[in-house]
């Protein structure tokens, strides 16, 4: 292991090493745990320049319940979700398809195909924007959240075919032989013998997709506008701009609209961190 | 208040007798866009929609109403495809782009019917372009210097008219440790509010709307003109530090604290200035000072309209739409104090008794001989409104790099106005 | 007479199973891939040749679009400014993969604990770079932000970073940096995990110690991590658009703009109308990333002859 591991130091390396885990880790999420203690002051702590003493009184109840009921919130929420899950669902679904695909068969164009994904996955957003609007505006989906889940789909596709077919690579490809030989369709062989497999590959894309989507900004600017299809990345700068210098309510939703990614990470780390770190070791 | 229900009264009975022989034969669906999405506005506008129903029950009225930000960008979508009948916008330049596209249709026929030609006469031209007009305006509003009234008591300092009573109180202001005015630049256009007035006021209306078109240089001496007395302000320290980091409503709080004296804004800022806790007695208006005495006082006066878009299917009822929403009562009413808290664009409403209406009224209708401007990123196209504003958010934090700024913005004009 | 027109057609079908199936798994993913990323970049070079406010008909002006950007570049205009901070963003983001190494270094213990410790370190990489970008507009904010009370207590300050255009994207990038550092410190304390025990061994048998360890035996077996962090951090720079936008939009007066964002803002803004314009500075974009695009794919194309 390394560096050294800390049991085999002196124990006064021990014990500062233990006493500065917290406080780097309070320096690192400093600006984070402001925002926190913002959340839970009363507006009169803003006037009066309370800014960082302890709150003169806690409305931590308040200021949510004000995010979550007087507010679009809820409503960015829950397009969120209905954005975020059905494009989690169709970007793993057609690139555990295309990853097969790439993965078992061998033909001539197979790495050229899947250089066209790695490529386009790393294109950047803006030189799609303006044709993209433009389809989706012709396509009547402009400010729906359909014509955001589609396109994430298809981006997402880019990412996720590189996921998967690298982790098929890596199956023993004699467990299909072996299928083919007792002459299983291709496509049983798919549903039945591969899919199995990929299990934890479809965690790990899953979780790594849901916060991606989830965090999406841009697109969202540019194919939505309004509270009926706008996800809470791009609704929180409404809220903002109807909360103008209410600085205890615009953290409160900020908090709010960062929750459902990071409850998805301490819930589903093992797998986030398998899908995120995915090539990092040999 | 007793005259205002005098005038109410004979302005609602006017307007009955002349909405009656209309209605009742229009049918279909009216389909009504609004970027009123603040809840006040918002409540007032549906509220006058419901009135209109209820003139016309053949009539299907939808109403969708967007954040008004986002409008601002979804306006190109919906005027092309999933088009409404009515939808509201702004005046002047602001309207080309889409006038020019052919996506707003030609409104002359209302403007020439007596009703509207006689009492809406003073926006024509802000509805004007290419010689027709494109929609009708529903409300507009002054912009003036908004001042404690308080501290300006407590240094003894009066309302100034010329530049040196001016430059003389923020002198005073400024030794008794506070700004003279807060401003927020953060997203530009109240830098664009300074311009307007220093440059109306340096080289009169007609010279601004030549710039605002680009028929003068920004290298010409009478704009430096305009920027030197801008910069004696800026070097004297009469702004807030750190504006360019602040919105127009994060301004807000040095005022109301007292750490600035004034701000020079649309009507618009006395709801949350009330709100945050300011009186009457605290809160004061004058018209912003004359600079050069030889040219006349004009004013910033921004225009909200209604305009019909061209692939609007029921545009009978659109018209009719139009012509309730000027009606000289309906101006009244929602103009008032309760509801948009501006000034109504019939020549036969009455104003609010509100003080600063009143005022704002009465600086429009009598002391602004030099014209009224719509408002520097309404006036000029918004790629040179975009550039310039940077360019003047610049000034105010960086006065010596003028010289740089006008020669990036005549650089700017060139391109722009040249195809 | 169709019966066995079926059962021909099957057996056809059998016979090419293996040939025929990968492009029915192919074709739904690279249909929507084509309609959605492949066909728009083409369709954005075509637009880039054109005048269009995005309402009325386009015009061709050929390579005026470039001529112009052309001009803004000689000129130290805003394009000039953007290509500027993105070479910035480039080279200042690249620091997030030392930063993460070394806080990688710091948490591969085995101490009580270190498991939260670890996800803590890790979570600014979940939240959406809009709520950092907030956060971290306030922990600036020159009337009440952390930052200054912290300058304040070392008697500095204070200092107006998002206003000052000689720090505005520094600063930025520094808050770029904070969920970057946590990606790039994963990477690593994943590829920490996998070092091979007996050659840390070998290695402190030959006296190598802290640094030189890490340099001759460490690193050689954390490229696989390097060279993915490698690839985030740079697509990651040159894509930042969601930070300026909710930080500056840009300013003070345009000094923190970068071509992604500068893009958006000729094309789509409240104030944007040059549809063609946008997408000429995509293309240049496009083209810059391209030769990172281009060594990616070389990289991964030796791989797969080597293995």
């Amino acid at each position: 292991m390394f560096p050294k591991p800390i049991e085999k130091q002196p124990r006064a390396a021990q014990i500062s090493y233990q006493a500065m885990l917290p406080v780097a880790l309070l320096l690192w999420l400093g600006p984070l745990l402001a925002v926190a203690l913002f959340s839970i002051k009363p507006e009169a702590d803003f006037t009066n320049a309370n800014y960082w003493g302890l709150p003169s009184s806690f409305e931590g109840a308040r200021n949510y319940g004000q995010v979550f009921f007087n507010s679009d919130m809820p409503r960015y929420l829950l397009n969120s979700f209905l954005i975020t899950v059905p494009t989690v669902i169709g970007a793993v679904a057609l690139s555990c398809m295309t990853g097969f695909a790439l993965g078992i068969y061998k033909f001539k164009s197979n790495l050229w195909i899947f250089f066209m994904f790695v490529a386009g996955n790393f294109v950047p957003f803006q030189i799609l924007m303006v044709p993209v609007r433009d389809l989706t505006l012709d396509l009547g989906l402009y400010n729906t959240k359909t014509g955001l889940v589609l396109f994430h789909i298809a981006f997402q596709t880019g990412f996720c075919t590189l996921f998967m077919r690298n982790f098929i690579r890596a199956l023993p490809f004699e467990l299909i032989e072996a299928a083919r030989v007792e002459g299983i369709s291709e496509w049983r062989i798919f549903w039945y013998v591969v899919l199995p497999l990929m299990k934890p590959a479809i965690a790990a894309l899953s979780v790594l997709i849901f916060t991606f989507i989830w965090n999406d900004y841009f697109w969202a600017v540019v194919l939505t506008q309004g509270a009926e299809s706008q996800p809470v990345t791009a609704g929180i700068t409404s809220f903002n701009a109807q909360f103008r210098a209410a600085y205890h309510l615009m953290s409160a939703g900020s908090i709010v609209a960062a929750l459902p990614p990071v409850a998805m990470f301490f819930l589903m780390q093992k797998h986030f961190i398998a899908g995120l770190t995915l090539g990092a070791v040999k | 208040m007793h005259s205002m229900f005098k005038r109410t009264a004979a302005a609602l009975a006017a307007s009955v007798a002349l909405a009656a022989p209309v209605s009742a034969e229009l049918t279909g669906e009216l389909r009504i866009f609004l970027d009123t999405s603040n809840p006040a506005p918002r409540a007032t506008m549906e509220a006058m929609i419901e009135r209109f129903a209820a003139q016309h029950p053949g009539l299907e009225i939808e109403t969708t109403v967007i954040d008004r930000e986002a409008y601002k960008t979804q306006i190109r979508n919906f005027l092309t495809a999933d088009t409404p009948d009515v939808a509201t916008w702004y005046a002047a330049n602001r309207m080309k782009p889409y006038v020019e596209a052919g996506l707003f249709e030609d409104v002359s026929d209302l403007w020439a019917e007596p009703e509207i030609a006689e009492n809406l006469a003073s926006t024509k031209g802000a509805m004007t372009i290419d010689g027709k007009q494109w929609g009708v305006p529903y409300t507009y509003y002054q912009w003036g210097v908004y001042y404690r009234k308080d501290i300006f008591d407590e240094l003894g300092l009066s309302e100034p008219t010329t530049w040196e009573e001016e430059l003389a109180n923020c002198q005073k202001i400024v030794d008794s440790g506070r700004a003279c005015y807060t401003i927020g630049t953060k997203f530009l256009w109240t830098a664009g509010g300074w311009f307007d007035y220093l440059n109306m006021r340096t080289n009169g209306f007609d010279f601004h709307q030549q710039l605002a078109n680009g028929e003068v240089s920004w290298e010409d001496d009478r704009v430096k003109q305009t920027f030197a007395n801008w910069k004696q302000l800026i070097d004297m320290g009469a702004f807030i530090d750190n504006h360019q980091t602040y919105s127009w409503q994060e301004a807000l709080p040095f005022m109301v604290q007292g750490d600035a004296a004034a701000y020079l804004m649309g009507n618009f800022a006395v709801a949350p200035l009330r709100e945050a806790g300011l009186t009457d007695d605290q809160l004061d208006f004058y018209q912003f000072v004359a600079i050069n005495p030889d040219v006349e006082l004009a004013e910033d006066a921004p225009t909200d309209t209604f305009h019909i878009p061209a692939n609007a299917s029921n545009k009978e009822a659109a018209r009719e739409f139009l012509r309730f929403v000027v009606s000289a009562d309906e101006q009244t009413e929602i103009n008032n104090g309760k509801n948009l808290g501006q000034l109504p664009v019939n020549a036969k409403s009455s104003v609010d008794d509100d003080k600063f209406l009143q005022e704002g009224f009465k600086m429009l209708s009598t002391n602004s001989p030099g014209g009224v401007a719509q408002f520097w990123d309404r006036d000029a196209p918004a790629e040179m409104a975009k550039v310039s504003m940077e360019g003047f958010q610049e000034f105010m934090v960086k006065p010596d790099n003028l010289d740089s700024i006008l020669a990036k913005l005549e650089r700017a004009r060139q391109r722009i106005y040249d195809n | 007479m169709t019966a066995v027109d079926v059962t021909e057609h099957e057996s056809w079908f059998h016979r090419n199973q293996q040939r025929i199936a990968p492009w029915l798994f192919l074709a739904p993913g690279v249909l929507f891939f084509m309609v959605y990323v492949i066909i728009p970049v083409f369709q954005s070079f075509n637009l880039s040749l054109y005048e269009w406010d995005g309402l009325g008909a386009a015009e061709y002006v050929g390579m005026r679009n470039y001529e112009d950007l052309y001009w803004e570049w000689v000129d130290r205009d805003a394009f000039y400014v953007s290509l500027k901070n993105n070479l910035i963003w480039l080279i200042m983001y690249l620091l997030a993969i030392p930063a993460g190494l070394f806080i990688a270094l710091f948490l591969n213990q085995t101490v009580w604990g270190i498991r939260l410790y670890k996800s803590l370190f890790f979570f600014p990489f979940v939240i959406s770079q809009v709520v950092v970008g907030l956060v971290f507009t306030w922990f600036y904010d020159p009337t009440f932000g952390l930052l200054n009370e912290l300058l304040g207590l070392v008697g500095l300050g204070p200092l107006n970073v998002l206003g000052d255009e000689r720090f505005v994207t520094y600063g930025i990038i520094f808050a770029g940096l904070w969920p970057q550092t946590a990606y790039c410190m994963i990477l690593y304390l994943t590829g920490l995990n996998a070092v091979d025990p007996e050659q840390i061994e070998a290695g402190r048998l030959d006296g190598a110690k802290g640094g030189r360890m890490l340099w001759h035996i460490i690193l050689p077996q954390l490229r696989p991590a390097t060279f993915i962090a490698f690839v985030v951090t740079i697509i990651g720079a040159l894509r930042s658009f969601d930070l300026i936008s909710i930080m500056t939009q840009g300013g003070p007066f345009g000094s923190s703009r970068v071509l992604a964002y500068y893009m958006f803002e000729v094309a789509l803004s409240e104030y944007g109308f040059r549809m063609g314009y946008g997408a000429a500075i995509a293309v240049i974009l496009f083209l810059i990333m391209l030769c990172f695009i281009a060594y990616f794919l070389w990289s991964m194309y030796r791989e797969e002859k080597g293995h």
